[in-house]
């Protein structure tokens, strides 16, 4: 990589429990900034759990213990003075399941902005709105029936409007959370010619189980097993030559 | 590290995909011992005035080439179909890489014996670097099929160690038919013949350090072509 | 190796034939039972509204009313001796009340439509056990040839309370308290209970108190709602010292019990709305309650609305527990205050089926009838909601 890298999100020693069970056992991860990082695994690994931790997702469940730090351009999002709901405008989520809001494709985009007092309703807000389904690809598509629900769209145009209702609040950084796996090949080709335009502005961390969507869409990749990052490096290494068995093992299918 | 003998690897969920894997591995070993076989050939032929043996030499490289066709669409379906990744994709790159090299090769061999059937008139005589040179040549070959065959690294990097060995030994011939052809020029056909049969063994010799370099890449995940032997020996041991 | 193909119906496969004839048999239970049951509800609504239909008329006699100075203090002056039998004596006494405020009438008569007494309306509408005397059968029989009996819309039925003579008795004054009481259980009883399913669905933790307090309220929901009476009658009558009868009581003591209902029913709306709309709008930095306000609420509003709906519906043909609290009352006005003596519709019907005069046993029926047809639609409105909540997200 010739450009100078910097780090996005600094992960130091990371520690998760919830109850007595660790499911993340002391991670160092680096995000890089502008960069695609995939987080791939087998299920149970902690690869979505730790997602969740760098925007505090998981302070919902409350059984849920963290140690260590997430640094967010330096800052610890667990310290004791940060305002989570100010901590998830920095850092926007994707899930799994497209999730629209039943109501209005305007009004799905337009709420973030509005209770965050980023905008106003009016032209601004109509302004905004229209930006935010453009940069998501999605203006094109539904720029005519705005005021019809979000719900009514197909899959695929529904998880575009979730990361378009994400970047309304423009974000430093989008997680994604297996954004592909309700969809169809065409769909998820879609998102990801998506995640590759909108790397330009955004950080992207993305958990997927499809292990090709990794190796087409991001740019570094973190292997997890069983809780530990067993491995990180640029894409094309982990996919050509892993340096770790487990690695190895999983990539090319001789897992289990 | 990756699919070698010493390191035993677990199978693949996919056992289909495993057996795939497998079977190309013999068809590349088999088609590895046919080529080894003609060169062989094709110097015993030249050595013996055998035009018999050279004649079965070029026929039987249809056989070859039939493997070279089946190798290269077996690489095609499971690069289609199966996707492979890390060590899988490094084989199959490595197969794809090897087979034209093995195929030069027994193209090498039949051209050898077809000097044979061409020198009818103008027999070879002083073969004896000739003949050095060829048997260094195979067993660079022979040993390039084994470092593919098990994985094993030290072996391929002491074939790439070999090849100044090998270059050396054919510009021996290169000068000792070059001194023939001056002192009598009744020798400069037969003198140009054991040159090109010493070129052609000699291009043997670099296809098995083109093996013995993939099957680096294949192991390590190292790109060790195109650099000095130093370089490659450095490479290999530091992980990537 | 296979075993050999045998997909054709016949004597190779014995056990289809038997698995039809099982089918069948099972098909043929349920359509018995359902049959049955629908019989039942016929045969239920037809002698309801069989009986319940003469109710709604009254039997009206034209007679000649002498508005004589007598008649102040002796209302059976007004008429014809031989008629003060047939006339309705609710009818008459409020006579003297009429010449007091009309003082200019005296003097008079005219010839008038008048209610006929309860025993007349039982006779006109072929009863058996109408207790009208043979003689003023007669009279009647007369009176009828020369078409001075008419039947004419029972609207009394709708605008008076109760009353002891039973061709006067009407439901007016148990609707107002019926609704008195419905409002006053609405009140206490929805609010309290979303706002507690609200706060133990999304904000409380999941740990050993709110564990038994759902256990409780599950409970809450299965006890007898006479439990519910006594409850009422110590805490709100006893201890707090709302009045006695009145609407208050009632309708707190119905809220008491509709509560577990509410609670369980806006319990059940929340954890319908899926988890992905909540994480959705925590995710884009929603705080708790904008989550639940802005999103959660919305989306379980029609379940909250049916359960409560049903909640009201069940507390509205309750009556146990108001006996305990005194509503089962003889009320002849329909109250004006919360804490006016009162009764409900479902204890009025009680009151009137324990009257022998026919005339009480036939606006039983249309007691009935009236608090079916609220019940049904409160229950269609519940039943409409609740389908309008069932889309897709």
């Amino acid at each position: 990589m010739s450009t100078e890298l910097t780090n996005k999100i600094t992960v130091r020693d990371l520690k998760l429990w919830y109850g007595d069970f660790q499911a993340i056992n002391g991670i160092d991860l680096d995000i890089y900034s502008g960069k695609v990082t995939a987080f791939i695994g087998p299920s149970g690994c902690g690869k979505s759990t730790f997602l969740r931790t760098m925007n505090r997702m998981n302070d919902r469940i409350a059984s849920c213990r963290v140690e260590g730090q997430i640094l967010l351009e330096g800052q610890d999002i667990y310290a004791p003075e940060v305002d989570v709901v100010q901590l998830r405008t920095h850092v926007g989520m994707v899930f799994q399941k497209p999730n629209p809001f039943p109501k209005s494709i305007y009004e799905n985009i337009a709420y973030a902005p509005r209770i965050h007092g980023i905008v106003h309703d009016g032209p601004e807000m109509d302004e905004l709105v229209e930006k935010s389904l453009r940069k998501a690809s999605i203006w094109e598509e539904v720029k005519d029936k705005l005021q019809q629900p979000g719900t009514a769209l197909s899959g695929g145009q529904q998880q575009r409007l979730c990361i378009a209702r994400t970047i309304a609040v423009e974000p430093d950084v989008i997680l994604m959370d297996e954004p592909c796996s309700a969809l169809d090949p065409i769909a998820t080709a879609k998102i990801e010619e998506l995640m590759d335009e909108l790397k330009q502005e955004y950080t992207i961390v993305i958990v997927t189980h499809n292990m090709q969507q990794a190796a087409r869409v991001s740019d570094y990749t973190a292997y997890f097993y069983l809780g530990d990052l067993v491995e990180f490096g640029e894409t094309t290494q982990i996919f050509t030559a892993p340096r770790h068995q487990k690695t190895e093992d999983y990539i090319t299918g001789r897992f289990g | 590290m990756v699919r070698q003998m010493e390191n035993k690897m677990s199978e693949h969920t996919i056992k289909r995909f495993e057996d795939e894997l497998n079977l190309l591995k013999e068809k590349v070993l088999s088609m590895g011992g046919l080529v080894e076989k003609a060169v062989r050939r094709s110097m015993k032929s030249l050595l013996e005035q055998d035009t018999k043996r050279a004649r079965k030499v070029i026929e039987r490289d249809n056989a070859i080439n039939t493997l070279e066709l089946q190798i290269d669409e077996m690489t095609r379906t499971i690069l289609a179909l199966r996707q492979p990744a890390a060590s899988d994709l490094r084989f199959i790159m490595t197969t794809i890489k090897i087979v034209t090299d093995l195929e030069r090769s027994g193209d090498m061999a039949e051209a050898i014996a077809g000097a044979l059937l061409q020198s009818e008139d103008h027999p070879l005589i002083h073969l004896e670097s000739l003949q050095n040179l060829a048997e260094k040549a195979i067993l660079q070959l022979q040993q390039a099929l084994d470092s593919f065959a098990r994985g094993d690294v030290d072996l391929a990097l002491s074939i790439i160690q070999s090849e100044n060995k090998i270059n050396s030994m054919f510009k021996a011939v290169q000068r000792e038919n070059l001194t023939y052809m001056l002192e009598d020029h009744h020798q400069i056909s037969a003198g140009l013949m054991a040159y090109s049969i010493g070129k052609n063994l000699e291009r043997i010799g670099d296809h098995a350090v083109n093996i013995a370099e993939m099957v680096i890449y294949m192991v390590r995940g190292h790109d060790v072509r195109h650099v000095d032997y130093q370089t490659a020996v450095a490479l290999v041991n530091t992980p990537n | 190796m296979n075993k050999p193909i045998n997909y054709i119906a016949g004597a190779a496969n014995p056990r289809q034939k038997q698995r039809e004839r099982a089918d069948t048999r099972f098909r043929l239970y349920g359509m018995t039972a359902l049959a049955l049951a629908m019989m039942f509800l016929v045969f239920f609504f037809i002698d309801i509204i069989g009986k319940a239909i003469p109710a709604f008329y009254q039997t009206e006699v034209h007679v000649t009313i002498n508005y004589v100075e007598a008649a102040k203090t002796n209302y059976n002056k007004a008429i014809d001796h031989k008629l003060s039998h047939i006339v309705s004596r609710g009818w008459l006494r409020g006579l003297p009340q009429y010449l007091q405020a009309h003082p200019e009438m005296i003097g008079s008569s005219s010839e008038e439509w008048v209610a006929a007494d309860s025993r007349v309306d039982q006779y006109i509408k072929q009863h058996d056990g109408h207790g009208l005397k043979s003689r003023y059968q007669k009279i009647v029989d007369e009176m009828s040839a020369d078409g001075r009996v008419r039947q004419v819309f029972n609207s009394g039925f709708f605008t008076t309370g109760d009353s002891k003579l039973p061709e006067q008795a009407g439901i007016m004054a148990a609707a107002v308290g019926s609704v008195f009481t419905l409002l006053l259980t609405m009140l206490v009883a929805v609010p309290i209970g979303v706002m507690t399913a609200i706060y133990l669905e999304e904000f409380a933790d999941d740990n050993t108190v709110t564990r038994a307090i759902e256990v409780n309220i599950n409970n809450l929901a299965a006890i007898p709602s006479i439990l519910y009476g006594l409850l009422g009658l110590a805490i709100f009558i006893n201890f707090m010292g709302v009045p006695r009868s009145s609407a208050l009581a009632g309708g707190l003591t119905l809220a008491l019990m509709t509560l577990p209902i509410i609670i369980i029913a806006t319990r059940a709306s929340l954890r319908a709305v899926p988890e992905t709309i909540r994480e959705a709008a925590y995710g884009l930095g929603a705080s708790s309650l904008q989550t639940v306000w802005h999103h959660v609420l919305p989306l379980a509003m029609p379940g909250i609305l049916t359960g409560s709906i049903i909640g009201l519906a069940q507390a509205m043909g309750e009556t146990a527990p108001l006996i305990i609290v005194g509503m089962m009352a003889y009320i002849p006005e329909p109250s004006s205050s919360i804490l006016d003596a009162t009764t409900v519709l479902p204890a009025q019907v009680y009151t009137w089926s324990t009257e022998s005069m026919g005339g009480y046993a036939e606006r039983t029926s249309a007691g009935i009838l009236v608090l079916l047809t609220v019940l049904l639609s409160l229950n269609a409105v519940a039943v409409k909601l609740r389908n309008r909540s069932q889309q897709t997200w």
